[in-house]
């Protein structure tokens, strides 16, 4: 027999002016074995907290429900509030009666209803509780990273610096990421690379760091401090044990009519490469697409001349099995393809190009060695207009709704460059709002206009034209009212910013879970930035949505921190509210244990007596340790053998039953 | 069909004399021409009352579970589309193939007896059975029929010849041949309706229910040793019904059940003695579950996993449904 007190919170107004608490106290003491209710202005607060204390103690309560705001908040709470009062933690259920009622209700008698329908249920649940024990499981103490631009090489050694080995996974040949692409950064304007590269340096050279570049995760098993990893190692052709790096290959092959990635496509490669000059690991790549050798059999031109003997044809892609304790996703972003922007003539005019391709043209190791040329002709532009949020804070299919916050400072940035570098070209931004909310930041953009004499027009381009080797860019000027007509050499597109086409794979391997951008959600907005809802998950960088490089690098300084504080752990706390499967009623026919995302379930021949036969039968084991409650087996098992503690079978139909009377 | 029963009678024979196999699983007369039944033969004398023919439809698959708990093995006779059936029951671990021997039987098609009603022709003593050629010798008379006429449900669209598995076949060089029909014609043309259209059209066909339990029990894959339905714990087990419609929930638990693991025998239906067309329910689940994850026929073999117990990361998104114009 339960004896249950439950204990309605206000939450300032947050419940109470929507909630009729008092009638939710009130209507629930009728409720199967409910002795005792209560409200209280703030259930959370300390007062709160022994008012549960001295009503368990009272009233010797063996349960209590708390209808308050969601168990996310604050269960950890009330759990531990009963727990100090000697009761079970899980003899706790809450009713959220805040997120799921009085903030989505305006009529206080309907959610005064819904609340009290509410707590009934978490009642009912209550009434079929048991007292629960959580069990321990170890961690191991290493971290993954997965992605090697900014954003994963300073959450990798800012963790190795505390001590902690790191791998770092990155799918192209070299860390680095789209940082390394940039030539100079706002608002300083110092060179990318001479800051980047030091840092790629330090975690190559870090010995608690191990890179597996040109390399991409497989799959994954595992849970918050006992992950198993299966890393896929692509077959470079190059042994990075033999390569001194010398670049003789790179220089002698024959193909080279490959785009350079790293160069946005704006000149050739050849089909062994490296993708810059600081490139880490210094180690080329075959590209098998191109490679001459590996398309008809013939040529051998680089092994023929690497006096180190490293190049490998046979070389095969090479699978690593490790574990970790927690996972960090640092997979980064990329610019929104332009094509489908035809107002813009992205696809069919060379001349017209992307903010990071004006990039690789600023840079001295660029396709132009840093002198701005058009692509078309290598003339130089005499006008150049920049246009921003294309495809940012869009109303239309083919853009992104959100704000891609680095545009607007690069697009000064560049502006500046170009009048900086050459002050007889003229430079036109078309701007929707100039956002420049960050440290030293709407200076840098004043300098833009006020010295360097960037032409700003407020108004969207509607239409770029080719005529005559010029670029006839049609725009509005919303402030003077009227129309333009701009004759240009060559036109820059701030395209949007989108996660990595990788991170929805990667979100669903370790069930992180993601927005509607395919941006990874955070477990809380505000008060839990750096971690995934799934335990043991980070995240870093602009993966999580966009940001520019300081507060990127913060970032992945705060995620660094959780980090080690979960490998400083030597166990952690198990849940107990894992599945347990019924033997006389399993019938061994393995759906679980095809479902189980974690490898907990295993099948065994025991001896199993069902009302008085005695047979042996091929059952289903659950692995308590390695189990994380999802459920799934619950639901897939046909005969209901398998139920989930804290969650069975009957306390759901309990908890629908309530809510239907 | 004559020329195949006697192959299955000579080579049963065979085993069963050199020790290969201790019983023989297949069908007798039962108490009328037209509904012979699943029966186990242990002597070699017995099998002159083996019967093969054209209402041997019931298919034996889920016999061999209990069947192959015992010692010793046993020679079991499968039509091509009973094999998908024992290749899933072998894959969720309920026979044993190592006491099984199973002999592929070749198949024309079997026939609905309904079907024959309502043609008319009553009081059966047997057929001859030629291909498409077909004469019934009844009571009162001869018949002459067409085959293709007379074919149960499930065998208009036939999975084909081909067995999945066998240990030796039974087969002639020449069988006939049919054309099959769309198998998904029926589901999409339910889909074609208005929910309330649709929700009428199954409250219809449901209401017939008796809960006699001859879908369960005649089905490869409600082969759990306690049904959930019979379940203590699950707090439905011998429950009075609140509401005619909770029959009804009968059959819709059942088709989430067995959701993905049906191999679409069409059991369900042929067995039900109200002719609720019980497999298109399943059917419905095998559309989408093609269109969401690719074909799959459940059975075609025993190892590899099955859409519903497998993750991938390019798999369909919940919102499907509202891209359907779901709600």
């Amino acid at each position: 027999m339960q004896k249950i007190g439950v204990f309605i919170c206000w939450c300032g107004s947050n419940i109470a002016a929507t909630v009729d608490v008092e009638a939710v106290a009130e209507a629930v003491k009728t409720e199967p074995n409910v002795v005792f209710s209560t409200n209280y202005q703030y259930m959370c607060s300390e007062g709160g907290q022994s008012a549960i204390r001295n009503a368990i103690a009272e009233h010797g309560l063996t349960g209590i429900v708390v209808c308050a705001c969601s168990p996310r908040m604050h269960e950890a709470t009330f759990r531990k509030a009963a727990a100090v009062a000697g009761l079970n933690p899980y003899m706790v259920e809450i009713a959220n009666i805040r997120e799921q009622c009085s903030w989505i209700h305006k009529e206080k008698s309907e959610g005064t209803e819904k609340a009290i329908i509410l707590a009934r249920a978490a009642v009912a649940k209550l009434n079929r509780n048991v007292p629960l024990f959580a069990g321990e499981s170890p961690v191991i103490k290493r971290a993954l990273v997965i992605g090697g631009g900014i954003a994963g090489i300073q959450t990798a050694l800012d963790v190795a610096d505390a001590g902690y080995e790191v791998d770092i996974v990155e799918k192209t040949p070299t860390i680095g990421g789209k940082m390394a692409m940039l030539d100079k950064t706002f608002p300083t304007l110092d060179c990318a690379a001479c800051i980047l590269t030091p840092k790629m340096v330090d975690a190559s050279a870090h010995e608690k760091i191990n890179l597996y570049t040109y390399s991409e995760v497989e799959s994954v098993s595992g849970f918050v401090g006992n992950f198993t990893v299966n890393i896929r190692k692509r077959a470079r052709a190059v042994n990075s044990d033999l390569c001194t790096g010398c670049g003789v290959c790179v220089e002698k092959c024959p193909s080279k009519s490959a785009k350079s990635e790293f160069n946005q496509g704006l000149c050739n490669r050849s089909a062994i490469y490296i993708p810059f000059a600081q490139a880490i690991p210094n180690v080329p790549v075959i590209d098998r697409d191109a490679c001459i050798k590996f398309k008809t059999g013939k040529c051998g031109i680089c092994e023929k001349v690497c006096t180190a003997k490293a190049i490998d044809y046979d070389q095969e892609d090479e699978i690593i099995t490790k574990q970790y304790g927690a996972v960090v996703l640092a997979t980064g972003f990329k610019p929104i393809s332009m094509e489908r922007y035809d107002e813009f003539q992205y696809a069919q005019c060379p001349d017209v190009i992307t903010s990071l391709e004006f990039e690789r043209i600023c840079n001295a190791a660029g396709p132009t060695k840093g002198k701005v040329l058009r692509p078309s002709d290598h003339e130089p532009p005499k006008t150049v207009v920049f246009v921003q949020c294309v495809g940012s804070r869009a109303t239309v299919d083919c853009g992104k709704t959100y704000c891609s916050k680095i545009c607007c400072m690069y697009t000064a940035k560049h502006a500046m460059l170009l009048r900086e570098k050459y002050p007889d070209t003229e430079a036109y931004v078309f701007y929707i709002d100039v956002r420049t909310p960050g440290k030293s930041f709407d200076e840098f953009y004043r300098r833009a206009v006020e010295e360097y004499g960037v032409h700003y027009i407020k108004g969207m381009v509607g239409k770029v034209a080719e005529e005559d080797g010029h670029l006839i860019v049609q725009g509005s000027d919303l402030i003077a009212d009227k129309q333009v007509v701009i004759k240009a050499d060559m036109v820059v597109l701030a395209a949007a910013i989108e996660p990595d086409p990788t991170a929805r794979s990667l979100g669903t391997m370790f069930t992180a879970s993601m927005d509607t951008n395919d941006f990874f959600t955070e477990a809380h907005p505000k008060l839990r930035p750096v971690e995934s809802p799934t335990a043991g998950i980070f995240l870093s960088g602009l993966c999580q949505g966009p940001k520019d490089i300081p507060d990127t690098v913060a970032q992945a300084g705060a995620a660094a921190s959780k980090v080690i504080g979960l490998l400083s752990k030597d166990k952690l706390m198990g849940n107990p509210c894992v599945a347990g499967c019924s033997e006389p009623l399993c019938n061994g026919c393995s759906s679980c244990e095809l479902v189980c995302p974690y490898g907990a379930i295993t099948y065994e021949d025991k001896m199993v007596i069902d009302h008085g036969v005695r047979e042996t039968r091929r059952v289903a084991c659950v692995n308590e340790a390695v189990c994380q409650g999802c459920g799934a087996c619950t639901v897939t098992c046909p005969s209901g053998a398998m139920d989930l503690k804290g969650f069975t079978n009957l306390q759901i139909m309990a908890e629908v039953d309530a809510i239907c009377r | 069909m004559r020329r195949i029963r006697d192959m299955m009678r000579s080579r049963a024979g065979e085993l069963l004399r050199e020790g290969t196999v201790n019983r023989v699983l297949g069908w007798k007369n039962g108490e009328f021409y037209y509904d012979p039944n699943p029966a186990v033969f242990e002597t070699e004398e017995s099998l002159d009352g083996l019967v093969y023919n054209g209402f041997s439809a019931a298919m034996l698959s889920k016999y061999l579970i209990d069947a192959t708990k015992k010692e010793g093995r046993i020679l079991v006779f499968l039509k091509p589309c009973d094999t998908y059936s024992f290749n899933h029951l072998l894959r969720e671990h309920k026979v044993n193939r190592e006491n099984t021997y199973v002999i592929g039987v070749g198949c024309d098609g079997m026939l609905d007896i309904e079907k024959l009603r309502t043609l008319g022709v009553k009081g059966i003593k047997s057929l001859d059975e030629n291909g498409d050629d077909l004469v019934a010798h009844t009571l009162y008379g001869d018949k002459t029929l067409a085959r293709r006429d007379i074919l149960l449900e499930k065998c208009l669209s036939c999975k084909g010849s081909e067995h999945k598995v066998y240990d030796e076949l039974a087969v002639v060089d020449d069988p006939w041949q049919w054309d099959t029909l769309d198998r998904f014609a029926k589901v999409g043309e339910l889909e074609g309706m208005t929910p309330d259209e649709r929700f009428a059209f199954w409250r219809g066909e449901l209401s017939r229910c008796i809960r006699c339990n001859a879908c369960r029990n005649a089905c490869p894959v409600c082969s759990c040793l306690k049904c959930v339905f019979d379940n203590p714990r699950s707090g439905v087990q011998a429950k009075s019904n609140a509401d005619s419609f909770e029959e009804n929930m009968f059959h819709i638990i059942r088709a989430f059940h067995v959701a993905g693991r049906c191999t679409d025998c069409g059991e369900c239906s042929r067995v039900c003695p109200q002719n609720i067309p019980l497999h298109l329910l399943n059917r419905k689940f095998i559309k989408d579950i093609n269109a969401f994850y690719g074909e799959y026929q459940a059975g075609a073999d025993v190892e590899g996993k099955s859409p519903l117990t497998e993750y991938k990361t390019g798999d369909v998104e919940p919102s499907v449904v509202y891209e359907r114009g779901g709600a």
